[in-house]
């Protein structure tokens, strides 16, 4: 069934339970719009984080029932609900809540926002200041974040490349701008979101060239279509590669591997706090479920053909995103690039190219999700007069002025780097396996050799948190709210648990790990 | 089978005293390290119920075995148990923790919660020492493996000397790289052994066919870990570091209970898992093992510091530990594994007789003394037997197990056992020197009126002189408790001791 051919255009059928957590949070997204039109400034914000927390619950719960039911293609198979999709759509519902908890925060003094009180104004002008004075905020942060996530949701479930391509921009296009949004270091941020946004064009065109390719090749944008053809394929090989290539360059842009990850650390550095760990979170698990899709329902059959070609990417990856977060003296940014080299985890999973690598990468993305989105919290909590202190001196002798805060963020440390009994271990362990499984033993090699030496740099955190004197009393923890308190909890316990008792995860992700073509 | 979960109980006990250490209020802190004390009490009398029970006659490997499913998908179960090796370990790790808990006593002010963590802490790693002894998954081993580094990183970093930043990286660094390395191991063992939901039991990966190359990797995977831990030369350079900046009762505990997981897993995994690839490897490891012996003693001459020395005279004393399991002799078997315990007091002996002495002098260095007996005489006493029973003094515990090395050494490779004999001459060299530079001539000038050995330093010395000189003077039950477990690991890499040669009957070292 071609998806030009037809003459007479019926109306798909389209099962709208198994559609309903998109529609929920688009839902919500557009309740929020209205919100912004019609309540009073005063109200908007805590209307605005209730009803993105309604919509994102209520989605959640869509996602729990439709777990029950039968899984199955949808809306002219452009949407596909199967087991990795509602896993992933359950976690990015969750690690998104948690982000829109982060982003509800707001601070004491006229820094304590993390967003600009208008993003429309010129940079250090007076009416920026006259905004600021007057205590305006920008609450179309979340109907933004709620738009991005409802793509988020979509991504992961595309069942043809159209579909997905514009799931990747609807995603895409309110986090350029959620980008840009910082109150402080404006131009900073600014230039972060153009940034952003121009990679991330070339790299949707990258998608669509592929796509295109894909298209030529195959007759059809379907992923089970391209399947069918890649198995029954004779000549033609250039055209199926160079899509398959340019395809994953799109998404290895989103998750940010090697070499397409020169976005990364300026992107995560520049953006609101709040946002960096929403995007550090979701995103990656949207894209890494996209990319899961596309690898293995779509080209799998190929995948000795450009198997190496990942390979590489994969320890590219891990090697550079450790190495040079050694260099960084920014927590942002080293958080940056250890995203980089966690992305490289990941992939030494998703490239075992079996169940286990599958359901690997799903534990590793709920374990690295829930991490990062406590760091990133964590990171909103340091502070000095100006707003955030992310130079690394700054956490010099943390441990003292705050034990629980310096605490908690060694233990989210200590995850990344992977240390037994925490998430990161479990994770690692899980990805580890299935490549070792699966001829990818030099992979976990290099993995491991680079999680020694990211290691390195997660530690010198740790050092200068615990070991060294206080620098100086500008940087002071802030008192968060009951928001910021329950993301880095929930962050924390998940953290630990999933490193303790992880087996009804890893069960889950067991179960969930089986595409449906 | 037993119903009562003694191994549990007792690794659960320290843990349960450090949280309440941690917790304790404003009010109580004070009363910390009462409450760490009683805790590690608890846990020495309940390990001398485990050994009580212990029956050195038992067909099955580990006693007092344990085994729930933990993480089913990874083949990860909860298992533990004991045999004579792992017993002894435990043994000296319940002896030494309230030793060093009694030595820390003024370690850290009682001002705000740091005390309360120095000590939690030390629990906490009390805790691990049972449970990486005690492990009988090799997954469950690795996860005490690795954790365990989190507790002594803390309290090197935060408790340490001036260059504590740098040797607790160091250390960490160093022992995160040998256990990242060891993991590839792991799972490559665990996917060529038969899976399931309790697949990474020992058992159940023991006697495998690897195939040759597979095994060899594996081995050196595990290998390098555990020589890192040891530590061994190349990879000892983080020991004189961590040992020198370390709180002198965690310098205890980490030379004298935590590295011997190294020496401790290559008898319990290396050689057992890999008997193919540990064969093949042997002629490396023994070279390495006495390079350790002669290079270790020849730095610990030359050391200005007397924690680096006693550091260094153990990188020479883990050269002898590895010396003897390699030599795969049950001889030599024998005498490693009562080595490690014997060492292990030994050196606390003199790791907590020297901070003693650090203490009253102010600085650690060897020429900052001089004439010391004449201040402290009592101190210098304890001080020169400890390391009379470092340098294998005959009547000291040292000198039995030393033995046992060298002659389980010799009936296979020779060679290998005279040039290690080097190291007990060098031995005797860099301990009666340092003694001789600290201790003898005149009554150095600028030193006041010194108390000597105090009623509670007592208590720390004494029953480490007693382990040392009943050990000494009567080691047979220790060999007894550690024997079995040594014929069962001759067994599992099917070896067989030698035949004596005419005329150098093999057991005569054992009659002294």
């Amino acid at each position: 069934m071609s998806m030009l051919g037809a003459a007479s255009i019926t109306a798909p059928s389209i099962s709208y339970h198994l559609l309903a957590p998109v529609l929920v949070v688009f839902g919500a997204a557009l309740v929020g719009v209205l919100v912004e039109a019609f309540a009073p400034r005063r109200a908007r914000h805590g209307v605005q984080v209730g009803v993105a927390l309604v919509g994102l619950i209520a989605a959640f719960v869509t996602v729990v029932l439709a777990a029950d039911r039968t899984k199955a293609a949808t809306a002219a198979r452009a949407v596909i609900v199967d087991s990795p999709t509602l896993f992933l759509q359950g976690t990015i519902l969750v690690l998104a809540a948690l982000g829109v908890l982060t982003m509800a925060e707001r601070f004491a003094g006229n820094e304590g926002d993390a967003f600009t009180s208008t993003a429309a104004s010129v940079p250090g002008s007076a009416y920026e200041a006259a905004t600021a004075r007057a205590g305006w905020t920008q609450t179309e942060v979340f109907p933004l974040t709620m738009l991005a996530i409802g793509g988020m949701l979509l991504f992961p479930a595309a069942g043809d490349l159209l579909t997905m391509f514009v799931a990747l921009e609807v995603l895409s296009l309110p986090l350029y701008l959620l980008s840009g949004l910082a109150r402080r270091r404006r131009l900073l941020s600014q230039e972060a979101a153009l940034k952003y946004f121009l990679l991330g064009s070339f790299s949707s065109a990258f998608f669509l060239f592929g796509a295109a390719m894909l298209f030529g090749f195959s007759g059809s944008l379907y992923l089970s279509d391209i399947a069918t053809a890649v198995a029954t394929r004779g000549g033609q090989d250039g055209m199926l590669l160079l899509g398959i290539g340019l395809v994953s360059t799109g998404l290895l842009f989103k998750v940010g591997a090697v070499p397409f990850h020169a976005w990364t650390p300026d992107v995560y550095q520049g953006a609101p706090t709040p946002i960096t760990g929403f995007m550090a979170a979701c995103t990656k698990v949207a894209a890494f479920g996209a990319l899961l899709r596309f690898l293995y329902v779509a080209v799998a059959g190929a995948r000795w053909d450009y198997q190496p070609v990942l390979w590489t990417v994969a320890i590219l990856t891990m090697v550079v995103g450790s190495v040079l977060a050694i260099t960084q003296t920014d927590v942002k940014r080293m958080l940056a690039y250890s995203s980089i080299a966690h992305a490289g985890f990941i992939l030494t999973g998703v490239l075992a190219f079996d169940r286990s690598g599958l359901s690997g990468a799903l534990f590793y993305l709920v374990a690295y999700g829930f991490t990062t989105i406590g760091a990133f919290a964590v990171v909103t909590l340091v502070r000095d007069s100006a707003g955030e202190a992310t130079h690394l001196t700054q956490w010099a002798g943390l441990a003292r002025r705050s034990p629980l805060v310096a605490g908690v963020f060694a233990l989210f440390l200590m995850a990344f780097a992977g240390i037994p009994l925490t998430s990161g271990f479990t994770g690692k362990y899980a990805v580890f396996s299935a490549a070792i499984a699966h001829g990818g033993t030099w992979l976990a090699v290099v993995g491991v050799l680079s999680s020694a030496v990211a290691a390195f740099f997660y530690v010198r955190v740790i050092v200068l948190m615990y070991f060294s004197d206080p620098d100086g009393d500008a940087v002071s923890v802030a008192a968060p709210s009951a928001y910021t308190i329950i993301a880095i909890g929930v962050g924390a316990a998940a953290t630990v648990l999933l490193g303790v008792v992880p087996s009804v995860l890893l069960d889950l992700a067991d179960r969930s790990a089986l595409f449906l073509p | 089978m037993q119903s009562f979960p003694w191994l549990t109980v007792t690794g659960v006990v320290p843990l349960v005293g450090a949280v309440v250490v941690a917790l304790l209020p404003r009010a109580l802190a004070p009363r910390a390290k009462v409450v760490a004390l009683a805790a590690s009490l608890v846990t020495l009398a309940l390990t001398i119920a485990l050994a009580l029970r212990f029956d050195t006659g038992a067909a099955e490997q580990f006693q007092l075995a344990e085994q729930h499913q933990w993480i089913p998908q990874f083949g990860v179960s909860y298992a533990v148990g004991v045999d004579g090796i792992a017993l002894v370990l435990v043994a000296l790790a319940a002896v030494l923790t309230p030793v060093c808990l009694l030595a820390a006593w003024h370690d850290v002010p009682t001002v705000g919660r740091r005390e309360q963590n120095y000590m939690a802490l030390i629990l906490v790693l009390e805790t691990m020492m049972i449970g990486v002894f005690s492990a009988t998954d090799v997954f469950l081993f690795y996860v005490f493996f690795e954790a365990m580094l989190i507790p002594v990183y803390f309290l090197i970093g935060s408790f340490g000397g001036p260059r504590r930043q740098y040797a607790a990286v160091k250390f960490l660094l160093y022992s995160l790289l040998g256990g990242l390395v060891m993991l590839v191991a792991v799972i490559a063992l665990y996917v060529a052994g038969p899976g399931g939901p309790d697949g990474f039991l020992l058992s159940k990966l023991t006697g495998l066919d690897l195939g040759v190359g597979a095994e060899r990797l594996m081995f050196l995977g595990f290998f390098f870990a555990f020589a890192v831990k040891a530590p061994m030369f190349p990879v000892h350079t983080w020991l004189p570091d961590a040992a020198a900046e370390a709180p002198p009762p965690v310098a205890v505990l980490l030379v004298g209970v935590l590295d011997k997981v190294g020496t401790f897993g290559m008898i319990r995994f290396c050689l057992p898992l890999f008997p193919g690839a540990a064969k093949w490897a042997t002629p490396v490891v023994l070279v390495l093992a006495v390079v350790s012996i002669v290079y270790g003693a020849l730095l610990a001459i030359g050391q200005t510091d007397v924690m680096r020395l006693i550091a260094y005279t153990s990188v020479s004393h883990f050269g002898f530990i590895v010396l003897g399991i390699f030599a795969m002799t049950s001889t030599g078997q024998s005498g490693s594994m009562l080595y490690m315990v014997n060492h292990g007091f030994s050196t606390a002996a003199l790791f907590l007789v020297a901070a003693m002495l650090a203490v009253r002098r102010g600085s650690s260095r060897i020429p900052d003394f001089g004439g010391w007996q004449r201040v402290t005489p009592l101190i210098a006493g304890v001080f020169l037997i400890a390391g009379l029973s470092s340098l294998a003094l005959p009547g000291l515990s040292t000198f039995v197990s030393e033995f046992l090395v060298l002659v389980g050494t010799f009936q296979r490779y020779p060679v290998a056992g005279v040039v290690a004999t080097v190291g007990i001459i060098l031995a005797a060299i860099y301990i009666l020197l340092a003694y001789q530079r600290m201790m003898t001539g005149p009554r150095p000038e600028a030193v006041g009126v010194t108390r000597d050995l105090t009623r509670r330093e007592a208590w720390v010395v004494a029953p480490v002189l007693a382990a040392i000189i009943g050990l000494g003077v009567f080691p047979g039950p220790v060999l007894d408790v550690i024997n079995p477990a040594v014929k069962r690991t001759m067994t599992s890499i099917g070896m067989t001791d030698p035949a004596p040669r005419a005329g150098v009957p093999a057991a005569e070292g054992t009659a002294k």
